[in-house]
């Protein structure tokens, strides 16, 4: 990373493309926040990576005004680890959808998680597949109507947060597109967060999939249903604090603050070792449906996929010194034809 | 060790095959003797063969694994049709290879292996000893498995241990047997066993005890010696096509300034390719081995996008999951190798046998109009110098380019005379550190020779650029769905490619150019073919050959080669692929010698065939 703080205007992360996603998108928002946060990270753009996938959120690369890969549907994961793993001096961020991390993409998200690759991946979950205007999704509710679902999707849905803690990331969060703030202070935290982070972005599709994260935004009901996940701080949430979580037999549980004693709410470690609260934590909604934990449910720190590959080129020209082609060839024995 | 009523016997070459169960160490036996005959000076050429199954049964023909070496005092291009001598270490090695063995070849069997309940596993009725199967060869029984017991009694080995000595005993008689020293085998026994002295000291005996029981049988008295070959001189090591190929990588990296990524997911028979590469890590070569084949392409994309060299490595089925990343590398304008060691198919189909089917698939196996070029391997040592030459037009062009290999030509070995590291020409790369017009940078304002586009690497101020699977603009590289930019761009991603045809080798013309008829060959079957013309040429049959190297684009005098000729022969380990692609490029009537049973070409078989064919 560049040693001198750079700083910029949101202008100058700004591509000189035209930004194409439908009025109204949560898309827009979520654009700003990055856009907004990159010019004041520190880091030279030049240094900067966006490689996405496919899906209306894959368009992203496009208007950052750094480098930029638009890949193939579900693969940037595996594109980004090539990329991090060429260069470790740079800034890798994954833009992609719940349809291309965890359906068509699955297989690469967990592991690029599991490696601890040096990228940041943000999800901008929208519980619809938007671009192929309006399937379900595989974060789309039990029952969602939908184009290819007539009569109800009969699909489990995926738990996005546990499945980033049961693929060992260590780094999880959840943000909403509307909090600025919040998102904001996220990114600030997995840029600074050495391996994989895995942020998702709650993500209105007004076209398709309209107020589907209504509970966690509307003026009535957010207040009741955000639960804010601050580290070394008590989980107590609703009008004045009326609801705390406690980790009752290693399992998180939401209760009326009245009635547990103070020092049994659940104060929050993102740096906990043992993955095991985060994901109770996670299991406290399914889905952005009643309260809902939001911001980030674990950072710890273990080596890095790409720090570890390079120490061990490192190691290997230490031990035998910078490779020969002539001494290569003759590594297998050699005889004279005179 | 001289022994006074030897009778010696120069021959110009031989044709050894080694057979038993898996677990048998029998492509252990080969290679030894292989590398004893290199360094002794011989020609030779090497056929391993070996079940997908890493330990079938034993005392199966399923668990059958061999090793075939030619060794010649002249300059060999095969390891040879059918073996003159065949060492079966039980009866299913004996089933499974006798129909191979040359008419009064010597039969050398492992005696012990002959009891009633193997003799029925292999599927004999009858002790195939005894009912007269065997007349007509050679044979020579010898107890190597009571040899190995007495000889390594005095040592403190388990007895299953002991027993896995055989081999040896097997080596041993049949370095005896063609007069080679030993000494190279000893030291290479006490190098791998260096730990375990035990294990070296009683592997050295086994290897002694092989040797002596030759000395010792008068049925042995009979040697035999195949002088050095007259081979160019210069300095040789013994390669096989996977190390080849992977060394030709490392030196393309290195001679274009670039460091090399290689990224693979496991799969036979190119995961040598992945072993081999892991350990030169000090050539800043980074191996990645993928969740999966997609990955590993999407991954040498990522690398590719970076500045590396990079290249992803698989074989048949992995380049069907391939097929979409390349398309994006193709559409993006990235280099990137994609190496396909060919093994029989479809699906999973012989996944450790050789065949050369997936032609069809590497230039037509994308969506769109996804033209690419294409380069062949044909012997285990050209597969060093195609490796070269791929990443040279990938990197010159900005291109994906498809190297086929198969597993003829990646797990045969043959002597290299190896190159100057310093004659080989350096790489051109397309990379660029700053703005290429006055107004801003264009990642898409092609090179007037080459029509590739420049190479910006993130990291490089002032050039960010974005790039995708969607149609560019030419010049700005701007997404664009504009009609004539679109036709455009589809004929100049066809015209970089047809362009290189005049930036490669020409088609040569080998053997006797005022024959009537021209054998076209690609890939593996270049030394079956070659065999074959001198065989029919040394007869006074006219013939010539011509081998491509480069399938797409062809060579620019390809056309001004055939038409030189009446008569176009093809012999392909497929159903005629490259017959199609000449007969549609070309308008010629060329007719195909093809076969898909797993098995490369005999020098023979295409002898005869193509005098057939010839006199049709």
């Amino acid at each position: 990373m560049s040693k001198i703080p750079v700083t910029y205007k949101r202008s100058d992360m700004q591509s000189d493309q035209e930004v194409k996603w439908c009025p109204g998108c949560g898309d827009y928002t979520i654009l700003a926040s990055v856009q907004n946060f990159m010019a004041e990270m520190g880091i030279s753009k030049e240094k900067i990576v966006f490689v996405s996938g496919i899906g209306c959120a894959a368009r992203f690369p496009y208007y950052m005004n750094t480098y930029g890969v638009h890949s193939i549907h579900g693969r940037a994961p595996a594109v980004a680890t090539g990329v991090s793993v060429s260069n470790p001096d740079l800034s890798v961020w994954v833009v992609s959808g719940d349809g291309d991390s965890l359906s068509i993409g699955g297989n690469h998200l967990i592991h690029a998680l599991r490696k601890n690759v040096n990228i940041k991946i943000l999800m901008f979950n929208n519980q619809i597949y938007g671009l192929t205007k309006g399937q379900y999704s595989p974060t789309s509710e039990e029952g969602k109507k939908t184009k290819s679902s007539p009569f109800g999707s009969v699909e489990m849905p995926l738990n996005p947060m546990s499945l980033a803690l049961g693929a060992e990331a260590s780094f999880v969060a959840r943000s909403i597109d509307m909090d600025r703030d919040l998102t904001a202070g996220i990114l600030e935290e997995a840029k600074n967060h050495k391996g994989s982070a895995f942020v998702e972005i709650y993500q209105n599709c007004n076209v398709f999939n309209d107020k589907a994260f209504e509970q966690l935004t509307n003026k009535e009901t957010k207040v009741a249903n955000r639960i804010n996940l601050v580290h070394g701080e008590k989980t107590v949430f609703g009008e004045d604090g009326h609801k705390a979580v406690v980790i009752r037999n290693g399992i998180a549980q939401i209760v009326d603050t009245k009635d547990v004693d103070e020092s049994e709410i659940y104060v929050h470690n993102i740096h906990e070792e043992n993955p095991s609260i985060a994901f109770s934590l996670s299991r406290l909604s399914h889905g952005p449906y009643g309260p809902t934990p939001l911001g980030v449910f674990r950072k710890v720190q273990r080596d890095t996929f790409t720090e570890e590959v390079h120490d061990q080129i490192n190691n290997a020209k230490e031990q035998k010194g910078e490779g020969e082609l002539d001494k290569l060839i003759r590594s297998l024995g050699t005889w004279d034809v005179s | 060790m001289e022994i006074e009523n030897k009778t010696v016997e120069s021959i110009p070459a031989v044709t050894i095959r080694f057979a038993g169960d898996s677990g048998d160490g029998m492509q252990l036996v080969g290679t030894r003797f292989t590398d004893t005959s290199a360094i002794f000076g011989n020609d030779l050429a090497t056929l391993p063969a070996f079940p997908a199954e890493i330990r079938a049964p034993q005392g199966t023909i399923a668990g059958v694994s061999s090793f075939q070496v030619q060794i010649a005092d002249f300059d060999i291009l095969t390891p040879g049709d059918n073996p003159d001598v065949l060492v079966a270490m039980n009866p299913a090695a004996l089933k499974a290879h006798l129909h191979d063995l040359a008419p009064n070849g010597m039969l050398i069997l492992n005696e012990d292996a002959f009891e009633e309940k193997n003799i029925t596993k292999a599927g004999y009725k009858v002790d195939p000893r005894q009912s007269g199967e065997l007349d007509g060869y050679r044979v020579f029984q010898v107890p190597m498995e009571k040899l190995t017991k007495e000889a390594l009694e005095e040592f403190d080995l388990p007895g299953r241990a002991v027993l896995r000595s055989k081999n040896m005993i097997a080596l041993g008689l049949i370095s005896w047997t063609f007069n080679r020293p030993l000494e190279d085998t000893e030291n290479w026994i006490n190098d791998k066993f260096g730990k375990l002295p035990e294990v070296a000291k009683a592997n050295i005996k086994a290897l002694k005890t092989g040797y002596n029981f030759g000395i010792t049988v008068e049925a042995f008295h009979h040697t035999y010696v195949v002088e050095k070959a007259s081979l160019p001189p210069g300095e040789y090591t013994n390669i096989n096509g996977n190390i080849g190929l992977s060394w030709g990588l490392i030196a393309a990296a290195k001679k274009a300034n670039l460091d090399l990524f290689y990224g693979s997911y496991p799969i036979t028979p190119a995961s040598d390719i992945l072993h081999e590469l892991s350990k030169h890590k000090n050539f800043n070569v980074i191996t990645f081995q993928a969740e999966d084949e997609i990955a590993a392409a999407a991954a040498s994309v990522g690398a590719s996008f970076t500045g590396k060299l990079a290249v992803t490595g698989t074989s048949g089925p992995g380049l069907a999951l391939k097929s979409e990343t390349i398309s994006l590398a193709l559409s993006a304008e990235l280099p990137l190798v994609i190496v396909n060691v060919q093994r029989g198919g479809p699906s999973t189909g012989l996944p450790t046998k050789p065949e050369q089917s997936d032609l069809m698939f590497a230039l037509y196996g994308r969506h769109g109009e996804s033209p690419l070029p294409v380069i062949a391997a044909k012997s285990p040592s050209h597969a060093f110098y195609a490796a070269y030459e791929a990443s040279r037009i990938a990197l010159k062009y900005m291109t994906p380019v498809i190297l086929l290999s198969d597993n003829y030509v990646a797990t045969g070995s043959e002597p290299w005379n190896l190159p100057k590291i310093e004659e080989l020409n350096n790489l051109d790369t397309n990379i660029i550190t700053k703005l290429n017009t006055e107004d801003g940078f264009l990642p898409f304002l092609r090179n007037v020779d080459t029509f590739a586009r420049p190479w910006a690497l993130p990291g490089t101020p002032g050039l960010e650029y974005r790039v995708g699977g969607l149609e560019k603009e030419e010049g700005t590289g701007n997404v664009s769905y504009d009609a004539a930019n679109h036709q455009y761009m589809t004929d100049m991603r066809a015209w970089k490619v047809s362009n290189i045809a005049n930036d490669i080798d020409k088609l040569e013309i080998y053997g006797d150019e005022s024959a009537d008829t021209l054998v076209l060959g690609w890939g593996s079957t270049y030394g079956g073919i070659t065999q074959a013309v001198n065989r029919l040429n040394e007869k006074g049959v006219k013939v010539a050959s011509a081998h491509f190297v480069h399938i797409n684009p062809f060579p620019d005098n390809t056309l001004e080669v055939i038409s030189k000729f009446k008569k176009i022969i093809i012999p392909e380990l497929n159903t005629g692929q490259l017959l199609k692609l000449v007969r549609e490029a070309f308008l010629v009537d060329a007719r195909g010698i093809n076969k898909v049973s797993g098995e490369p070409f005999t020098a023979q078989e295409l002898t005869d065939k193509i005098e057939e064919k010839i006199n049709e």
